[in-house]
């Protein structure tokens, strides 16, 4: 089981939209996995195959050793769904 | 056995907030691991929240004692995760019940007005129905008829609320397929429309080079120790080494005494933000999926942050100058007899980014930099009337920071005042909140018409 971790400044409220919809397009991609969402500080001492987040935040924990998909636009479903298809295909 | 049920079941907040969650979890017909797992973690939630309190509660007190010494007046710093926590102890049933009927009333004014909006901030619902009960139940009003009209005005609140400030909203985004569900909603308004006024929308931010290097400020935790320290620290040197390491301290070094209190609340606010994030974990979700099968079409207002990709230089330039005004704002407030209000980097950066972004989509740079100030002026001086109208929660050091708890908490909490008698002070509430909903009815028919007379 792949863990996905959605992360934000806040974690709050904005990943938490964000997981909602990366659940959803998995549920189509037929992929299971589990998902979760958190705040950044959290996010770099909890582990993850794949951490999702908006680049001006998450470029904040990306020190080469963790596989992180860089969101432009938070909210465009089909620029997540590009990620997730990139890594779990 | 009816006691039971009534006083310690229904009374204790964490069981209530985890029926609800068993509740939402059975009705989804989830596997029955995820429902013992989603409704422990609710109550969890709810559980570590209370930790949070006591830890920024501790923190709270010394500043206050050293803020008092120094300066003769009471000092505050405004942060919604630590005043709902502290109020939980005496507020957790009816914030969580007026929180429950809030939602299915946003979801009932969804489906049934032309403001499709459900509301997925979640720990500002929460936030929001938590001032609503201190509000009500400072003003006399309990039970049953205090839970429904608290629910009618917060299902009220997030509908109106992005329905207020969708215009701007769809000038942000380019296009109408979210909404803001923020309670700074009035800062960003109020910068969207001074923006249209003072500014030009053509010079935009986002052609200036703005240095990326203040992003670490998004991260809250950083955000919330950095302020915390810096104030304390600033804070201990004015009130020197002989009050605090005799009456506070216990003898250790003043200064390391006010680096360590400032970090302690920082880690209250970690602590409480935990709590919030576990408890609304599953409510969220199982709202919004109620939601898109009872309305169709409807719009998801969703939390600030969503619009800062849109402007990412009007970001930075809203939080400078919203900070800037807040700290001019903390020298004006004395001199109108007000509790001085710190300003914190974290309601700043958030409500400071959000009308930066607002004031840019309506008034470009100008628009950004003032629409900045306006909310940086708000966000100080609304926290600070709002004090005298929170009863007994006024004199915690700490209160609500964004706009539009200020507003709702000054008109609700003044007319409720005014009002000796609750029957009649429902009657009044319902009337505003159905003038509002048909103003707002009104204005978008005419924009309509107008939009159909351009094309």
């Amino acid at each position: 089981m792949k863990k996905i971790l959605v992360v934000c400044g806040n974690g709050l409220g904005s990943s938490m939209i964000v997981e909602m919809n990366v659940k959803n397009i998995l549920k189509d991609m037929n992929v299971e996995a589990e998902v979760s969402h958190t705040d950044l500080t959290t996010a770099k001492t909890e582990h993850a195959d794949l951490y999702i987040g908006s680049a001006e935040i998450l470029g904040n924990i990306d020190d080469g050793s963790r596989n992180i998909a860089l969101l432009n636009n938070l909210l465009d479903k089909d620029e997540l769904r590009q990620a997730l298809e990139n890594n779990f295909k | 056995m009816v006691d039971l049920i009534m006083n310690d079941l229904l009374g204790t907040p964490e069981i209530l907030v985890g029926l609800f969650a068993l509740i939402g979890l059975l009705a989804q017909r989830k596997a029955i691991a995820d429902v013992i797992s989603g409704t422990l973690k609710t109550v969890l939630g709810f559980v570590i929240l209370g930790a949070g309190a006591t830890v920024i509660i501790g923190s709270l007190d010394q500043f206050s004692s050293m803020f008092t010494h120094a300066f003769n007046v009471s000092g505050v710093i405004p942060n919604n995760e630590a005043i709902v926590a502290v109020a939980q102890d005496t507020f957790g049933t009816e914030t969580a019940m007026i929180m429950l009927f809030g939602m299915i009333t946003n979801i009932i004014l969804a489906r049934l007005t032309p403001f499709k909006y459900i509301f997925l901030t979640g720990h500002h619902v929460m936030f929001m129905a938590c001032l609503i009960s201190v509000i009500l139940t400072t003003g006399g009003m309990s039970g049953i008829p205090m839970i429904a009209l608290g629910a009618i005005i917060l299902g009220s609140l997030m509908v109106l609320s992005p329905a207020l400030l969708q215009p701007y909203t769809k000038e942000v985004t380019q296009s109408d397929d979210i909404a803001v569900g923020h309670f700074g909603s009035i800062g960003y308004f109020a910068a969207g429309f001074i923006g249209k006024r003072v500014g030009n929308k053509s010079k935009s931010t986002e052609e200036i080079k703005v240095p990326k290097s203040l992003g670490f400020l998004r991260d809250t935790t950083v955000a919330v120790s950095l302020t915390m320290v810096v104030l304390f620290i600033a804070l201990g040197l004015f009130v020197g080494p002989t009050f605090i390491e005799a009456e506070l301290s216990e003898g250790q070094n003043f200064l390391i005494f006010s680096f360590m209190q400032g970090l302690t609340f920082a880690a209250g606010v970690y602590v409480i933000l935990t709590g919030v994030r576990m408890l609304l974990g599953e409510i969220v979700p199982a709202f919004k999926g109620i939601a898109d099968k009872i309305v169709p079409n409807a719009k998801p207002a969703l939390d600030c942050p969503a619009v800062f990709p849109f402007a990412n230089n009007a970001v930075i330039i809203g939080f400078i100058f919203s900070f800037i005004a807040g700290l001019v704002s903390m020298l004006l407030l004395p001199l109108f007899g007000l509790a001085v209000i710190i300003p914190g980097l974290v309601p700043h950066f958030f409500t400071g980014a959000a009308a930066g972004v607002f004031g840019n989509a309506t008034g470009g740079r100008r628009g950004a930099i003032i629409g900045s100030i306006a909310n940086g002026v708000m966000i100080s001086f609304l926290p600070a009337l709002l004090l005298p109208v929170l009863g007994t929660l006024g004199f915690q050091s700490t209160t609500f920071g964004d706009a539009d708890f200020g507003v709702v908490g000054l008109v609700f909490g003044s007319l409720i005042a005014l009002i000796p008698s609750n029957v009649f002070f429902t009657i009044i509430v319902l009337a505003i909140l159905a003038v509002l909903f048909a103003l707002g009815w009104k204005l978008r028919k005419e924009r309509k018409e107008d939009n159909k007379k351009i094309a």
